[in-house]
């Protein structure tokens, strides 16, 4: 075979390879899409994305209440993770002794590989029990967003460290120069000029808190009604799905495939906004 | 009251302490917890010999092992030539038009997608109308499709960092495009392309989702690419809600962190090699 031949081939090979990434993704949509589409014939886009009652054995499905689930965990451990995140950023980065950074970078590096079961499972050993002595079951909203909370955490710690440590060092000598306290600089100067990368670690660590499934289920309580308390029991998006997708048929099957739309139209309309605050960033 | 910026240092430094070795304490505990109730399940015998089922988890996880390496083998067996082509073509042959920014707005799109609805499009696609019914190929494929955008992502690094002067000399000494590529580009990137390579299958152990809806839950040992399996991520979900053995969980996950363990400082050592002869120290 002539290498011509090859080198020609070899081109459309690639291409083939190249397109069918993106057919992937054209996939992915079309098909969730179709299989979504009865549900949203049948229940209607209304009920079914503000209907509070999710009932399949009479019908029922309104995915409210996993909406506000999803909101509460996602929001809650996020509130908790980014302030903790970002301080313990700063401190890696700047604050801690060299000897020190360079035992804690890697042991946090190392967290943001575990796998999300094992933070579920010590959730349902360690915390459930724990909770349960407040009030309820144990399994509940407050649960799922500590676990959450200790999911996100070492993301968007490596993530922001990263950005704070790459802020030119002029910027830094520069405020001491004029006189400024470290902790002014840091917080007047490096932090400003970090901002972007610590907005793109926090989405970064909101698209995993949304998109976290298995953990959430263990510790979560899955029950779909709306919380009244920290203490109750609820039910992501993402909860409802792998739960029930096993023996959901007909029309609550569809409804599944419909709350993964909803999960996926989430995700964008989230990553849009952090792109385009991420757009307004550079612009500045 | 006006703090003076010495006073006011002083409260911050106690504070970002105090969140840094708090934060890193708690992640600690988490990993310590694990293995203080874990590691007295583990010997020789818990790994090689398969579990039983019942409420007590009585047995082993040796079919959990081979479930895992089942699947992840699978996955790198589709992944590796269709993510490494696809970032060939991007970082060497596409032109700068549509269909180009096209193909890379959808990498990014399909890199945020939660591993849930990667799940729900295996348990269509791969699980009920291609047929192979919920298997350990189903879930690879599945994973496959989660990963393309992150190996596309790191060979397309590792590749662009290549100098041009090296396809350049390929090329002025007569080789085809091709040739330059594969004789020339692919082993200078090769150990960007490999950290890619470990921490996808870092990602595979660790992804449990799309695994729970596509693969089944048969603790069974799997024969055949077709077999249900159950992964050690999902064996650890299965104990803990399936039986009261929370140290024979435990015990699976020590095992899962080790694993991950050895991920992490195998890519460490890569990279720093890596970077090393990007300097140009070492042979």
């Amino acid at each position: 075979m002539s290498r011509y031949f090859i080198d020609r081939a070899s081109k459309s090979v690639v291409l083939i390879c190249a397109v069918t990434s993106f057919l992937v993704l054209l996939l992915i949509v079309t098909f969730i899409a179709k299989e979504a589409m009865p549900a949203f014939r049948e229940v209607g886009l209304g009920q079914f994305l503000f209907g509070g009652e999710w009932r399949p054995v009479d019908g029922q499905f309104g995915i409210l209440t996993m909406i506000v689930g999803s909101v509460c965990v996602t929001i809650g451990s996020l509130l908790l993770a980014v302030p903790l995140a970002v301080a313990c950023a700063i401190f890696l980065a700047e604050v801690a002794p060299h000897r020190l950074r360079e035992i804690c970078r890697p042991m946090v590096e190392l967290l943001v590989g575990i796998p999300s079961v094992v933070y579920g499972l010590v959730g349902m050993a360690v915390l459930v029990p724990l909770i349960r002595e407040l009030g309820g079951t144990g399994f509940s909203l407050l649960a799922a967003i500590i676990v959450l909370t200790a999911m996100v955490l070492p993301t968007i710690i490596c993530i922001s460290e990263d950005s704070i440590r790459s802020v030119p060092i002029q910027y830094k000598e520069a405020a001491l120069a004029l006189g400024a306290t470290r902790w002014q600089t840091i917080w007047h100067v490096l932090l400003p000029a970090a901002r972007s990368g610590i907005i793109a670690a926090a989405v970064l660590g909101m698209g995993r808190a949304v998109g976290e499934t298995m953990a959430m289920i263990m510790v979560i309580g899955n029950s779909p009604i709306f919380p009244s308390s920290l203490l109750d029991s609820v039910r992501t998006l993402t909860g409802n799905i792998a739960v029930e997708i096993a023996y959901a048929t007909g029309v609550h099957e569809n409804a599944l495939f419909a709350t993964g739309v909803v999960l996926f139209v989430f995700i964008i309309v989230l990553s849009s906004i952090a792109f385009i605050a991420r757009r307004k960033e550079i612009t500045r | 009251m006006r703090l003076s910026p010495q006073l006011t240092q002083r409260f911050a430094w106690v504070v970002t302490w105090v969140a840094g070795v708090s934060t890193v304490l708690i992640l600690l505990v988490v990993v310590g917890y694990v293995v203080a109730r874990g590691i007295a399940v583990i010997d020789l015998e818990f790994l090689v010999t398969a579990p039983e089922g019942g409420l007590t988890a009585e047995g082993g996880i040796s079919t959990a092992i081979v479930s895992t390496i089942y699947l992840v083998g699978t996955t790198l067996i589709v992944l590796i030539p269709l993510g490494i082509g696809a970032a060939i073509y991007l970082a060497e042959y596409a032109p700068d038009n549509w269909l180009t920014r096209l193909i890379r707005y959808g990498i990014e799109l399909l890199a945020g997608v939660p591993s849930i609805v990667f799940g729900l499009f295996g348990f269509i696609i791969f699980v009920s109308i291609l047929g192979f019914g919920f298997s350990i190929l189903a879930g690879a494929l599945t994973l496959v499709c989660l990963l393309l955008p992150f190996i596309i992502r790191a060979s397309e690094e590792a590749m662009r960092m290549v100098p041009q002067s090296y396809r350049e000399a390929a090329l002025s000494l007569g080789a085809t495009r091709w040739q330059s590529i594969r004789h020339v580009l692919l082993p200078a990137a090769l150990p960007g392309i490999v950290t890619g390579i470990i921490l996808c299958i870092g990602r595979s152990v660790a992804e449990s989702a799309p695994l729970f809806v596509t693969m089944g839950g048969s603790h069974l040992m799997p024969t055949s690419l077709l077999d249900q399996g159950r992964p050690l991520s999902l064996h650890v979900f299965y104990i803990a809600m399936e039986t009261t053995a929370f140290d024979v969980a435990m015990a699976t996950a020590i095992v899962l962190i080790v694993i991950i363990l050895a991920i992490n400082g195998i890519t460490n050592w890569l990279s720093r090699r890596f970077q090393a002869k990007m300097r140009g120290e070492g042979a």
